[in-house]
């Protein structure tokens, strides 16, 4: 069989544009790949970063990967034997690529070394990006708070947590760095035993830091309370309804008058005057 | 088919998944669930830990201790655990057991003070022993072989040293950790009662009204009895109070309604204050209840100047200067003391005033009955303005708030119809007036007559699990023969003399060598042979660098057995496997007198054998010619020679002290029995050998005693009790119930002692009245005032109790201007005592791997320390790295530091004095001077 | 050895740079804290990578002046003086290249090797192409996968599995093209390629001395910036240029040299004093 073959004659022209086509073209597959893994290299949801870490969309925008932070983690006055130079393992870390956070970036895993919660932040003002927010740890008269840090929230699996069977553990509320503040004991009587209290540990959500010391602590064999990021665990009351009991409450609704107040439901999908002048049922 | 672990694991877990949501599970699982749990052999036990003594049932399979829960049938805990208790299946199974003997060699198989240990048989352990024992034997004699033992023994391991050593060796040179613990307690006991062991029981905290805590953080160190007072301050807030009295905040503090933070040592001026209230004001208000004070109680004092229990002038080591100058500042105190501002008001009625110097004697027990009068002249100083003075131990506290505190404290215990239980532990017992202080609470609770009560009584909380079970009641001190009897008492010797089948004449009167004395005598090159039993004698001793020199660089021979090596086994010569709590059968005694029994649930892990099988052993090494020889002691008192005396009853020379203590008829009459409850079903190691074919001491594989030992070693040490106030069931009782308190008459337990109404004993000793406290020791007492015996003719007082005047006084060392900060030690929830069990418990060790050094954020503020921080904590002896935390669980005032002591790594012993209580011997960790700065 | 001394410098230079940054971290060392995506010297001069703040400027980042500040440290440094010896003084990824072709060298890999061909622009695209991921995903894209801070975190805080990814370059320049990464793709050369155009230290040809051995070319991993040798004598004045040296190294005849170039006077002048 023998097939006559077409001569194409390619010009200049045709093979200018056939090269931007070329080249458009691979550089959307590329860049479509790449924009896929950058998805995908974006953190779990479940990473926790450092103290003054800005929101996680905008911390993944702003940290640099410096690792700064570590560092001064890792050299704070509080983690080394200055006589025989020997260090405790860094809070912070810099992901690795099988870490389950964005490579590079800084975060902690409780259960291995949770947050000291320094009085000096040392791993804050060392980050050149200010991904790192100094201002969100700082009170009014600009001093560092170690209080205001913001790492996460502890949660409590009552299921799992041994002081809710009646065991005497509070292991985790004496670990707590802001005892009887961020974790407090909730007594109750046994009425079990008839002779014996619960003392339950309770999560002050306002107060807690997600420092960790508690999941540390924590002697059941897979934390029975644990650290995690607050947006993940927290829900959110609405913006139309102020506590009349707290004076301060209405501050929480401040960007309320901002706001659009219609309501939409499916009930009120239709204008009125469509609605009205659809037929009526009679049958 | 069998069904592994994890498969039954899986299986019940799908089983309690599938049941929460409702889904029916195939049956095949179901059967799969029930057959693993069916292979599970549950029984009773003790937990391993502190002093409450909560039950638990352990789970066994596969010759492994599987699972554990709390006893929901035992009364202490029912059911409940606190989380040491939580981790009795694990405490066990650590990495680094130690499975075979181990001896420091050369490399030619010698044994070599400066070798490396190498592992040997058992045979060649106690060859070893046998050898260095009969030349420390030579060199000293009775006095130069020493036993640090425990309050951890079970009975049975109590009784089995203490018999060896006393009978055997003829050596009172064996004292336990519980000298540490609760030695305060029993000397008070016995100056108040006359006979050890508290009045009341747990029962009281469901009772009372108020319960005042001194001393004592209940929260961690008593966590299920801490449940127990929430409860009951739950059941009723607005009537039940809670107080707690401490010279730092801590977790106890949590529910207390009054907290009140005391400067170290100024409890003796707390307790003078409120009697001081109860006394003055009963003239207007009809306070004391003088018909019970008339009708039981007589008032005495003691001399005041006798010391800190410190090492004195002329003792070898400090002739030969191995004390620094820096120490000698304050043991310089032992010898004399100038009086100081503080404590002068409070020793006026003793005629001493400021700058005064005091020429202190040697510690005694001595006492003499005073009148009221003189009593109440010895409270005149205790006005509110003094003790809030010297008492107040927040520098930031305001004094009137202050004041008003103290104020509400006496209040409370004078309240009428309000029931009081004051709880204590190591703050009160842990001092240097120890004994003093301990015996102050009874004076409070007696004039009001609110002892012995139910809901009402002075209450000592035990530390350890057999402090009063084994140490106490079987009497392993140094001083103490079973059942409250005393070594220098010529007719306790010779009632245990009969009892043990032994001469007339050989137990050793002079029983002098307590816990710190046996360290002392060590290093004055007196003890060559030191045994370490079921404690950890080398990290919880005070001053420990001073021991640990003198094991490592003398010439003396160092035995410790241990499940798990710490500090004591690095020490060692020679380092022995013992068989851990579930590994042999056993029984513990709570702080509630309650005892407790378990059989043997699994096989100790590689060679270990229990500390039983290894007195006994050793017994086989030495007969009466070894033994039974004459002594002169150190005192020139000659111990007489008795193997005529043996020969008569029976013996010859070559009879082995094994024959006659442990393998001698009465014993072989308890038979092994393996189709007879309690013993069906359940290994027994020393009676039958094993299956692992333990080669035993003389090389053969062991197989057995060929009687039930057990039994035998625990009737015979009841025997001594039956009768005197100390009444234990029988054996095989206390296999079938959750532990009983004794004294247990006609099958009977007793919760109060003395009182008419609950104890047999009271009832017997005054029919018609309510209280007997029929305790008999110093039961006669010559008469005088504050200042001294005027009339030496001794009064009889039966069936009664004493209130004593015991002035304030300052501890040896303080913090000055070198040294600047009080240090006190003590334990913390997680961990138990050193620290050789919990931190083997991964979950334990993550939640507390190290010891912090809490302190004040205004003093790390002050010293310029972050928290976390390593710093330097030092004193006159010597310096520990520990971390600052200063938002941590306790949290001490201005001038206070606390710092665990369970952290071989943050060895707090090398720092700490070994100042004692001059009556008690016990030691006050709780107090002395250190500096802090950076590393 | 004269034929070595720009690579001995380079490689002090790179693996002094790596040990200070291993030792900020682990003994707390001021020198020079943190890594090549930002740093300080002396805890106060800060240094950060222009590419990476320009990716994370495109995602939509409020960077903080403190990085801001050593960004322009840098591109002043390296537009001033170092030109783009960034890639060949300072990067670690330029250790395991050079390697690579070392390697391929004595495996005449060259010689046996299907060429394929790739256009040494590439990397210019991929800058683009890098910035508009970063504007789409909002998190700076060839940071995520770039080797250089992978390698360089690697060193200072313990390797990963990123590690891999090293290997991976190896092979590829050995094994695939020549010259691979950094001669063609990596974004960030062709940024300090960018920076460094007008620099002022720039090798300079004497095609007098020049005895056309070839040498050099043979050595260049930009070898398109050696369009002169032999023709005549000008500085390399091709951005791609990485100062590495090399070819001054093993030019044994004099016909190259750094040199200061010289903007005042027009470049035939010069070559014209140097002819006479």
């Amino acid at each position: 069989m023998k097939k006559e073959v077409k001569k194409v004659h390619i010009t200049p022209r045709r093979r200018f544009f056939t090269n931007i086509a070329q080249g458009t073209g691979m550089s959307i597959m590329g860049g479509l790949l790449w924009a896929g893994y950058a998805q995908k290299a974006k953190s779990s949801a479940l990473t926790l970063r450092p103290p003054a870490a800005l929101e996680e969309e905008d911390f993944l925008k702003t940290c640099i990967k410096c690792g700064l932070c570590s560092e001064a983690c890792f050299n704070r006055d509080s983690n080394r034997d200055k006589e025989t130079l020997e260090h405790r393992p860094a809070t912070l870390k810099m992901a690795k690529a099988q870490d389950d956070a964005t490579i590079g970036t800084p975060f902690f895993v409780p259960s291995e070394v949770p947050c000291y919660m320094c009085e000096d932040i040392p791993c804050v003002p060392v980050c050149p990006t200010e991904a790192l927010d100094i201002t969100s740890v700082s009170n009014d008269k600009g001093e560092l708070d170690f209080k205001m840090m913001n790492m996460g929230l502890a949660v409590v699996d009552s299921n799992s947590c041994i002081a809710f069977w009646g065991i005497q553990c509070d292991a985790c509320y004496r670990a707590c760095p802001l005892l009887d503040e961020a974790i407090k004991l909730e007594y109750d009587r046994n009425e079990r035993t008839g002779k014996h209290a619960f003392l339950k540990p309770i999560v002050d959500m306002n107060i807690c830091t997600g420092c960790g010391l508690c999941e540390k602590a924590c002697v059941t064999e897979k934390p029975a309370i644990f650290v995690r990021p607050r947006e993940l665990v927290l829900g959110k009351p609405g913006d139309h309804y102020v506590k009349g009991w707290d004076a301060k409450d209405q501050q929480r609704v401040a960007q309320q008058s901002d706001k659009d107040m219609t309501t939409h439901t499916e009930r009120s999908k239709s204008e009125a005057v469509d609605y009205l002048n659809t037929g009526v049922d009679f049958e | 088919m069998s069904v592994s672990r994890r498969d039954f694991l899986k299986s019940s877990a799908a089983v309690a998944a599938a049941g929460a949501v409702g889904i029916t599970v195939p049956q095949e699982a179901k059967a799969a669930a029930a057959k693993a749990e069916s292979d599970w052999r549950w029984d009773k036990a003790a937990c391993r830990f502190c002093g409450t003594g909560c039950g638990i049932m352990l789970a066994t399979k596969g010759g492994k201790i599987v699972a554990v829960k709390g006893d929901p049938a035992a009364p202490v805990n029912r059911g409940l655990n606190c989380i040491k208790g939580y981790f009795n299946a694990k405490i066990m199974y650590g990495a680094d057991r130690l499975k075979t003997p181990l001896l420091r060699m050369n490399d030619k198989g010698e044994f070599d003070k400066k070798g490396q240990f190498k592992p040997i048989s058992w045979k060649r352990a106690f060859d070893e022993m046998e050898v260095h024992i009969k030349k420390a034997l030579k060199a000293s004699g009775p006095e130069g072989v020493g036993v640090f033992a425990s309050g951890q023994y079970t009975v049975m391991e109590g009784y089995a040293a203490q018999k060896m050593m006393k009978a055997g060796f003829r050596s009172n040179a064996i004292d336990p950790n519980a000298r540490h613990c609760m030695a305060s307690a029993v000397v008070g006991f016995y100056q108040t009662f006359g006979i050890d062991e508290p009045s009341g029981c747990y029962d009281d905290i469901e009772l009372t009204d108020t319960v005042i805590s001194w001393g004592s953080n209940m929260a961690e160190m008593h966590p299920i009895l801490w449940s127990r007072v929430t409860d009951r301050k739950l059941s009723n807030p607005d009537k039940v109070k809670v107080v707690n009295i401490s010279t730092y905040t801590h977790r106890t503090s949590d529910l207390a309604d009054i907290e009140i933070i005391f400067s170290p040592n100024t409890d003796l001026a707390l307790w003078n204050y409120v009697a001081r209230e109860i006394v003055m004001r009963d003239d207007k208000e009809k306070i004391i209840d003088w018909d019970f004070v008339k009708k039981h109680m007589v008032f005495a004092v003691g001399p005041t100047n006798i010391g800190y229990g410190m090492r004195r002038a002329g003792e070898k080591s400090l002739k030969d200067g191995k004390y620094t100058a820096l120490e000698m500042e304050t043991i310089s105190k032992e010898m004399e003391k100038k009086v100081s501002a503080k404590e002068a008001p409070a020793l006026a009625p003793y005629g001493l005033k400021e700058g005064d110097t005091m020429k202190h004697t040697a510690g005694t027990l001595k006492h003499w009955e005073i009148s009221f009068e003189e009593y109440k002249k010895s409270l005149e100083p205790y006005t509110l303005d003094y003790v809030a003075k010297i008492a107040k131990g927040d520098p930031n506290e305001d004094i009137e708030a202050f004041k008003k505190k103290l104020q509400a404290l006496a209040d409370l215990y004078i309240e009428r119809g309000r029931k009081v239980v004051s709880f204590w532990t190591m703050g009160m017992n842990q001092h240097t007036r120890g004994t003093w202080v301990n015996t102050l609470s009874y004076n409070v609770h007696f004039m009001l007559n609110k002892q012995a009560k139910p809901g009402s009584g002075a209450f000592s909380l035990t530390g350890q699990p057999s402090a009063c079970g084994t140490a106490r009641e079987v009497g392993t001190f140094c001083h103490r023969l079973p059942a409250d009897m005393m070594v220098k008492n010529p007719k306790h010797r010779a009632k245990a003399e009969k009892v043990w089948g032994i001469p007339a004449g050989t137990l050793n009167p002079v029983g002098n060598q307590h816990i710190m004395k046996i360290h002392r005598d060590i290093e004055d090159g007196v003890v060559k042979f030191a045994w370490v039993n079921v404690c950890n004698a080398y990290q919880d001793s005070a001053s420990a660098s001073h021991w640990i020199k003198a094991a490592r660089e003398m010439d003396n021979f160092i035995v410790t057995s241990d499940g798990y090596p710490g500090i004591s086994a690095k020490v060692s010569d020679l380092v022995l496997p013992s068989a851990m709590i579930y590994e042999k059968w056993g029984a513990y005694g709570n702080a509630e007198r309650r005892t407790q029994h378990w059989r043997q649930q699994v096989l100790p892990v590689g060679d270990a054998m229990s500390d039983t099988w290894q007195w006994v052993e050793l017994a086989k090494r030495f007969t009466v010619k070894d033994l039974w020889g004459e002594y002169t002691l150190r005192n020139k008192k000659k111990l007489p020679d008795v193997i005529a005396d043996a020969k008569k009853m029976g013996y010859t020379d070559d009879t082995t002290m094994y024959d006659i203590l442990f393998a001698n008829d009465k014993a072989k009459a308890y038979k092994l029995d393996a189709n007879k409850f309690p013993q069906q079903g359940y290994d027994n190691s020393e009676c039958l050998g094993d299956s692992r074919d333990v080669k035993g001491s003389d090389g053969e594989v062991f197989k057995g005693y060929g009687f039930m030992i057990h039994e035998y070693l625990f009737e015979e040490y009841a025997s001594f009790g039956r009768g005197h106030g100390h009444d234990l069931a029988p054996f095989e009782v206390y296999h079938k119930v959750r532990g009983l308190k004794w004294p247990v008459v006609d099958g009977k337990e007793t919760q109060w002692r003395f009182n008419v109404k609950y104890d047999p004993y009271a009832a017997k000793a005054n029919p018609n009245g309510d209280f007997a406290f029929y305790g008999k020791l110093a039961k006669a007492l010559s008469q005088g005032d504050l200042n001294g015996i005027k009339d030496k003719k001794k009064k009889p007082l039966p069936n009664k109790a004493k209130i004593y005047a015991r002035p304030y006084m300052d501890p040896p060392e303080m913090p000055d201007e070198k040294y600047d900060t009080w240090l006190c030690t003590g334990r913390v929830l997680e961990h138990w005592h050193s620290g050789t069990m919990t931190m083997r418990v991964p979950e334990l060790f993550r939640a507390v791997p190290e010891a912090l050094c809490y302190m004040n954020p205004k003093d790390a503020k002050a010293k310029e320390f972050k928290n976390g921080e390593l710093i330097w904590v030092d004193s006159r002896r010597g310096k520990v790295k520990a971390r600052v935390e200063t938002r941590g669980r306790n949290r001490p005032p201005q001038g206070l530091v606390f710092v665990p002591w369970f952290d071989e790594k943050v060895f707090i012993n090398k720092v700490c004095l070994d100042a004692t209580c001059p009556m008690s011997k016990q030691t006050d960790y709780k107090k002395c001077a250190v500096k802090l700065y950076k590393v | 050895m004269s034929n070595y001394k720009y690579l001995i410098l380079r490689r002090i230079s790179q693996i002094t740079l790596l040990v200070l940054y291993f030792g900020a971290n682990a003994y707390g060392w001021k020198m020079l804290a943190g890594n090549l995506s930002s740093s300080t010297i002396l805890g106060t001069i800060p240094l950060s990578d222009p590419f990476a703040l320009l990716q994370m400027l495109a995602a939509g980042a409020s960077v903080g002046a403190t990085a801001l500040v050593g960004g322009l440290v840098i591109v002043f440094f390296y537009g001033l003086i170092g030109g783009r010896a960034f890639c060949s003084w300072v990067c670690p990824v330029n250790m395991v290249t050079d390697a690579a072709n070392w390697l391929r060298r004595k495996l005449y890999i060259d010689k046996i090797e299907r060429k394929i061909w790739v256009s040494r622009n590439l990397r210019y695209y991929l800058i683009i192409l890098a910035l508009i991921v970063s504007f789409v995903s909002g998190l700076a894209a060839f940071e995520v996968i770039s080797p250089i801070t992978i390698l360089n975190r690697g060193v200072i805080f313990g390797f990963g599995a990123g590690a891999g990814l090293l290997v991976a370059i190896f092979f590829f320049d050995l094994f695939v093209l020549k010259n691979g990464w950094c001669g063609h793709i990596c974004p960030l050369g062709g940024v300090h390629s960018i920076i460094g155009k007008y620099n002022l230290f720039r090798v300079k040809h004497n095609s007098d001395n020049c005895t056309l051995c070839m040498k050099c070319k043979d050595i260049c991993p930009e070898v398109q910036v050696l369009d002169m040798i032999g023709k005549r004598s000008d500085f390399v004045a091709k951005q791609e240029c990485t100062n590495c040296g090399r070819c001054v190294d093993v030019c044994n005849d004099d016909a190259l040299g750094f040199n200061i170039r010289n903007y005042m006077k027009n470049n035939q002048e010069v070559t014209d004093e140097n002819v006479n």
